[in-house]
């Protein structure tokens, strides 16, 4: 089976120093990878570098992302718009900030259907509804009518889910698209994406920094630390029997629900600062 | 004030002098042209019909200022809706795009900023030859720069947010984006810079009119009426005094219906 994603030897930099070394992975056609780190490790530089919206400052100094056998980086920027959405598509962090507060729902969600599908505007709003009711969301004509502002966190990252799915993407990158939201809903938020995944069979690149939500709902993982790939593999190995010492660390610095009385282990400052020597190496 | 009262104030001010300009024919008392020499700078109420008053040349002073509305609304709006276009398109370009055109703007307005307004304003139509294109064209092209500088900070704002970036990832192009998602965030302020333009440009039209500059002088303008009453003021206060009130007024409600419309469109001073 031939990669869908596949990273060679990416490597980013900014004004500051490197991002990404030497980044190299691959995400099989229907499989859940997830890509983890803590805060600066890389994996949602990963993650708009893949759909070429790397904030200015930062660039791509080496390596290829192929995307069903084409070189992302080597497209002219209108190709790989041609491309997003349609085929690649993406699920924000922040349900707050990621719609547009001044535009209804229903306006925001069938942007994508009638100016890449070219759908009219009454077929559009019918797909949305639709969509809309996919995610769980009742009375979905009313929601359709409503500012983003109107909805709770769920609703709307609920709506940016339907979204994503609307165009039916082989590949959906989810940039750590339950952080910013309770508990609660988080575990609702995960199971739907992992039942629409599964319902589309869609290739998906899971961003996040939470060991939980990666055994939830990935396949496979690859660890980061400092723009580097310290270990990948199938989740439940990496997690049953970590290899590199900074994931055993990260997994004693997670809480376990079953042992909850057990106390949570910082990442050593010895360990970090080794990883630092080695990465700078 | 509450804002609410401001808009209905501002703009019911604003309704009523639209209704004057153009019902003008019917509801002057008497042509705001015509002379009668035997009955000049009579004072309110003296004279039968004339309630203003009359000028130095027996005109009636409520039929010209009801006619004055004219020139100074037609201004107000085709002048300031000129103006709020380019600088708002130059705007968002400079704001989107950011890069050499963003220079390009910023320097521009920056010289343009340079220069006294009314004295630029003055030149220009003396260049141009008097008139209410003239008038219309200094006026754009002068303040043009206000909604340039304020949108395109806003456009910068808005198109590092995450729903610009969330747009983009969906595919939608930069013109896509800069109309579907940036606009409509932009536009709040637009409308309440729009607004307060409007008392500016009729202050403008005022002042040309003073100088003489706008459009000729067998037709009422207020600015017109000024310079005219100024010169008898001792004999005739109400020959300067009413258009001035006037244009108070008008200036008054286009800023209070501008300062209502952004506390309204505020979402964050919304309830």
């Amino acid at each position: 089976m031939s990669p869908v994603i596949d990273i060679r030897n990416l490597s980013a930099r900014s004004a500051v120093g490197p991002i990404l070394r030497d980044v190299s992975l691959s995400v099989n056609a229907g499989e859940v990878m997830a890509l983890v780190g803590e805060s600066g490790a890389g994996k949602s530089t990963i993650a708009k570098a893949v759909l070429g919206i790397l904030p200015a400052g930062i660039e791509v100094t080496g390596g290829n992302i192929f995307f069903e056998g084409t070189d992302l980086l080597a497209l002219s920027p209108a190709r790989l718009r041609d491309m997003l959405g349609v085929r690649i598509a993406l699920i924000p962090q922040d349900p707050l900030t990621s719609l547009n507060p001044a535009r209804r729902i229903g306006d925001q969600l069938t942007d994508g259907l009638r100016l890449r599908a070219g759908m009219n505007r009454k077929r559009a709003f019918d797909r949305a509804m639709s969509l809309l009711n996919d995610v769980h969301i009742r009375e979905p004509e009313r929601v359709l009518k409503r500012y983003p502002h109107e909805l709770s966190g769920g609703m709307r990252q609920r709506v940016l889910i339907a979204q994503a799915f609307s165009l039916n993407p082989h590949v959906i990158i989810a940039d750590e698209p339950t952080t910013a939201l309770d508990v609660t809903v988080q575990k609702q938020v995960l199971r739907l994406i992992r039942d629409m995944q599964r319902e589309h069979k869609t290739t998906l690149l899971f961003v996040t920094h939470d060991l939980g939500v990666v055994a939830q709902i990935c396949d496979r993982m690859t660890v980061l630390y400092g723009g580097k790939v310290l270990e990948q593999g199938f989740t439940a190995q990496i997690l049953k029997n970590p290899q590199s010492p900074y994931t055993r660390a990260l997994l004693a610095a997670s809480p376990r629900y079953d042992q909850p009385e057990q106390s949570l282990e910082p990442v050593p400052e010895a360990l970090i600062a080794e990883l630092q020597r080695e990465i700078s190496a | 004030m509450p804002r609410d009262l401001r808009i209905w104030l501002g703009g019911g001010f604003i309704l009523f002098l639209i209704l004057v300009a153009m019902f003008a024919p019917l509801l002057a008392p008497f042509d705001p042209l015509e002379q009668d020499l035997m009955a000049a700078t009579a004072a309110p109420g003296v004279e039968p019909g004339h309630w203003l008053g009359t000028d130095s040349l027996g005109r009636d002073v409520l039929s010209r200022l009801i006619y004055g509305t004219r020139i100074a609304l037609t201004v107000a709006f085709v002048a300031a809706a000129l103006a709020c276009l380019l600088g708002t398109t130059l705007g968002l370009l400079a704001g989107y795009y950011r890069g050499w055109v963003d220079a390009m703007v910023s320097r521009l307005v920056d010289i343009w900023m340079a220069f006294p307004p009314v004295l630029l304003s003055i030149l220009l139509v003396a260049v141009l030859g008097a008139g209410l294109t003239s008038v219309i064209i200094a006026i754009v092209v002068i303040d043009w720069t206000r909604f340039a500088r304020v949108v395109r900070a806003e456009t910068q704002q808005q198109a590092r947010l995450e729903y610009a970036e969330a747009a983009s990832a969906l595919g939608m192009g930069h013109g896509a984006i800069l109309w579907r998602e940036v606009l409509p965030n932009v536009l709040p302020v637009v409308l309440v810079l729009l607004s307060l333009e409007m008392g500016i440009a009729v202050i403008v039209e005022a002042i040309l009119s003073f100088v003489g500059l706008s459009v000729s002088t067998d037709t009422p303008t207020w600015g017109g009426m000024i310079a005219e009453g100024r010169q008898i003021i001792y004999q005739a206060w109400w020959v300067l005094v009413f258009p001035l009130g006037a244009l108070f007024l008008t200036v008054l409600a286009f800023n209070q219906l501008g300062d209502g419309l952004r506390q309204w469109l505020d979402p964050m001073l919304k309830r």
